[in-house]
């Protein structure tokens, strides 16, 4: 068990919380235009990165936004908590 | 004939906790308004003023009360207002008529929810048996409330008093459930 910095509602138990997957994934503007195989990158192909990660979470059994964290992997410490549409942070282990 | 509707609670003749220190009752059929709209903007936090008597609490996890309304803090943009029984349509009317013209979302969510309201010097200690919330007096006091999980339950918790004092809004499908979760969880200190 660990605390998560909820942005809205402060330190709360990660059982309050569901992950959700990496963050800043962009829709492809035009999804006619693009080949099967690039559809398919945007759909189901993560980087599984070792290290720092960002990634969504959302707050279901509280506030129920969503927000942004940036979590070692290794480790699994949280290095920052930031609000949707705000720029990734730069953080070090 | 036509029959009759007649409003029945989900915990009515449910036996209830034996402890006097961690006493459950059950408030059914308190007005319950569900509230969004932007806090930035002075006219919307004006407008609610005027309607109920208290703005939108700002700060999280806080309850702003005018007489018998309290405003409970949901997140951001986003309020629970209680209201008694029965007051939950003068109260809707007032918000749509104060708030005319704005993007708002007013929403009756009454009947969705139930209160147990639980009291006594071991209230806390049995909440604490379910809880993930930092329920110590430095940290969540009367006039806070927070969402949380109370035994896998989702719950709105608003303490009252330093009694202490807590009121548990709980879906009403859930409700008998977490009854008797807390008339179990109650009975060590009975
Ligand atoms: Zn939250």
């Amino acid at each position: 068990m660990f605390l998560i910095d909820c942005p809205y509602c402060g330190p709360r138990q990660q059982t309050e919380f569901h992950c959700h997957g990496e963050a800043h994934i962009a829709r492809p503007k035009d999804p006619d235009a693009i080949s099967d195989a690039e559809w398919a990158d945007y759909l189901f192909n993560r980087s599984n990165t070792m290290g720092v990660f960002y990634e969504r979470w959302v707050h279901n059994h509280g506030c129920r936004r969503w927000f942004n964290v940036a979590r070692d992997t290794v480790s699994d410490r949280i290095l920052a908590v930031y609000r949707v549409g705000e720029k990734r942070p730069k953080v070090t282990k | 004939m036509a029959d009759t509707a007649t409003e029945t609670s989900p915990l009515d003749g449910r036996a209830g906790s034996r402890a006097d220190s961690a006493v459950i009752v059950e408030h059914p059929h308190l007005g319950k308004i569900d509230l969004r709209g932007d806090p930035g903007d002075t006219a919307f936090v004006d407008a609610v003023a005027e309607a109920i008597g208290a703005a939108p609490p700002i700060v999280a996890n806080t309850v702003a009360t005018a007489g018998k309304n309290s405003i409970l803090w949901l997140g951001p943009d986003e309020w629970l207002l209680v209201t008694p029984e029965g007051n939950q349509g003068q109260a809707e009317g007032a918000l749509r008529t104060a708030l005319e013209g704005q993007h708002v979302s007013i929403v009756d969510t009454t009947d969705a929810r139930t209160t147990i309201r639980l009291h006594g010097a071991n209230a806390r200690n049995v909440l604490m048996k379910g809880c993930p919330l930092d329920l110590h007096p430095r940290a969540f006091g009367p006039g806070q409330c927070a969402q949380s999980i109370l035994a896998k339950a989702d719950v709105l918790i608003h303490q009252l008093d330093d009694a202490p004092t807590y009121d548990i809004h709980v879906l009403c499908s859930f409700s008998r459930y977490l009854w008797d979760w807390l008339a179990d969880a109650a009975k060590e200190f009975s």
